[in-house]
């Protein structure tokens, strides 16, 4: 009956969305009056589970599953949930997670809600918040299944330390021929820079920038805050930056601590696509520009004298506080 | 090669968004519906096919009378005939259901959702489909590439993309970089009244059951005023974010 969580382990450790998944499932596990199982996939020291609230960790260790592969990663979920009879089963929003938990769902025959931001509003009848019409708004949903699976929005719970160790068992799964026909080829990662989807930091730029000629003082500043560097729209559609870095709607969502928007006037598909921040601040010469309706902090001021002004002031600050 | 290309009805990208009736519904007053944005990628580069590689390509819609206009929209852009499932959709596992049926009737090769639509952001509908069909499946699709019965495709991963090879048949859950906005394809007259004369066949659905259901919508808490700091202030900035917003 314990609630399940599937925890992903990525070069040599727990991503840290493993661990707030942790946390969020011992609440909810709590609530229910049961404990929290961990499934992982060749992880090798657990213990960190533990720290974060899991019971046990169902430790599955095959060669095959070196690399991700959705159908594979589903079975391994699917067979722990039913191993453990979990009725309630979370993943995490990482492009990984949300890949296969729909598979996993139709697996248990389990409703299934992406996007959830708070602990369920009620476990019985099991409703949960979450994010809709890209975060311009959120929805109540019921799961009325018997077995329920969830993925929870990243950073929308936080880390919170339980006492206890995790107990670990090996844990194997049956896999069929049928899991392996997709095959990854080749992977390509931007290394040491922090990406869009992990970063707790992120600095934009916008038309405001005037030329990808003029991106460098963004990266400085990026790289100051430990920051990834994103851009707006019309940047991407100018192909002055990567489509991969455009943020909004139709591009990638931000759920980050900081978002500091530089040059962006703040299209209301761009907002939808940065509304799950914490913090945005707004830097813009136009004081009329709609981001700063929903700006924490604003500068109306220009980019290319407050940014280089505002890196120099970081570095100092990181310097006296580190 | 029989492409099927799943379209949802959705409002706009600049609609505000409102809710009605105690919170418990969307409010459509004044919303206009479009192609679902991840969907009409994904159809663009179905159309692609068709004119390269010869490909028929179907557009499905799990909805009311109410989306035929949406449905037209894409058959001006070049599909070639259309099907609306006649139900209202309730959630993600029900119309996953109702477009496994059209699939098996109309033995597809290839199957593109949107990876999410962008009114319920489930993502839910391409992996339930995919797996209630046995098809193979990729999700977050930046690219694809099909010659006989292989397909190559590009998937977004975290800090990445990575390149996969399978066979058909095949489900795929796309966006933006499946093919890139400049080209998108606006329906010109001829494209309209085409449209007009392509097949639009409504079906009845099956029974299915949803496992969710919507209870009740919110709208974020308002926010306060915006602190303005003057830029010959960053210092002060600098301050509030590590004392007062404790983000760095």
């Amino acid at each position: 009956m314990s609630v399940l969580i599937y925890a992903e382990f990525a070069e040599g450790k727990f991503k840290k969305v493993a661990l707030e998944l942790a946390s969020y499932a011992k609440k909810v596990a709590e609530t229910l009056g049961t404990n929290v199982t961990a499934v992982t996939v060749n992880a090798t020291d657990v213990s960190e589970l533990g720290k974060y609230g899991v019971d046990k960790v169902l430790k599955v260790t095959n060669a095959k599953l070196d690399k991700f592969n959705a159908k594979a990663y589903a079975d391994v979920v699917k067979q722990a949930a039913q191993k453990e009879g979990s009725k309630v089963v979370i993943l995490s929003s990482t492009t990984d997670s949300l890949y296969l938990a729909p598979i996993v769902a139709v697996g248990l025959d389990a409703g299934y809600a992406s996007n959830v931001v708070a602990l369920p509003v009620s476990t019985n009848p099991f409703q949960v918040k979450r994010n809709a019409f890209s975060s311009k708004g959120f929805n109540i949903t019921e799961l009325t299944s018997d077995v329920k699976v969830i993925a929870l929005a990243k950073n929308s719970f936080g880390l919170a330390e339980a006492t206890g160790a995790a107990s670990a068992e090996d844990f194997a799964v049956s896999l069929n021929d049928t899991d392996f026909n997709v095959h990854i080829q080749s992977q390509e990662k931007a290394s040491g820079k922090v990406s869009i989807a992990d970063a707790e930091v992120v600095v934009s730029g916008g038309r405001g920038l005037k030329g990808p000629e003029n991106w460098g003082m963004i990266e400085e500043l990026a790289n100051v805050l430990g920051a990834a560097t994103a851009c707006s729209k019309p940047v991407s559609d100018l192909d002055w930056r990567p489509h991969s870095e455009h943020v909004g709607q139709t591009g990638k969502p931000v759920a980050s601590n900081l978002y500091i928007a530089v040059g962006i006037s703040g299209a209301i598909q761009h907002i939808a696509g940065i509304n799950a921040s914490k913090v945005k601040v707004v830097i813009n010469t136009d004081p009329e520009a709609p981001f700063f309706k929903v700006a924490d902090y604003g500068i109306v001021g220009d980019a290319f004298q407050v940014v280089p002004e505002l890196t120099k002031k970081l570095k100092e600050f990181k310097a006296n506080n580190n | 090669m029989k492409i099927l290309v799943c379209i949802s009805h959705v409002p706009d990208t600049t609609a505000k968004i409102n809710f009605t009736n105690g919170d418990t519904e969307f409010d459509t007053n004044g919303v206009q519906f479009v192609i679902n944005p991840n969907d009409e990628f994904g159809l663009t580069r179905a159309i692609w096919f068709k004119e390269k590689q010869g490909a028929h390509v179907t557009v499905v819609n799990v909805g009311g009378a109410d989306t035929e206009a949406t449905i037209r929209k894409a058959l001006a852009i070049g599909a070639d005939e259309a099907i609306r499932v006649n139900t209202v959709p309730t959630d993600g596992f029900a119309v996953a259901k109702q477009l496994a049926e059209v699939v098996k009737a109309g033995k597809y090769d290839v199957v593109i959702c949107g990876k999410e639509s962008l009114d319920y952001n489930g993502g839910m509908v391409p992996g339930m489909l995919a797996s209630m069909l046995s098809y193979n499946f990729v999700n977050s699709c930046v690219g694809v590439e099909i010659e006989g019965s292989n397909a190559t495709l590009v998937r977004e991963i975290d800090g990445g993309k990575e390149t996969l090879t399978t066979n058909l048949p095949l489900v795929i859950g796309g966006q933006k970089g499946i093919v890139e906005e400049k080209d998108l394809r606006i329906p010109n007259m001829r494209g309209i009244m085409t449209a007009r004369t392509k097949a639009l066949n409504v079906l009845d659905p099956v029974a299915a059951d949803a496992k969710t259901k919507a209870v009740k919508f919110e709208k974020p808490a308002p926010k306060s005023a915006v602190k303005l700091i003057s830029p010959d202030n960053l210092d002060e900035l600098i301050s509030l974010l590590h004392n007062e917003a404790k983000v760095i």
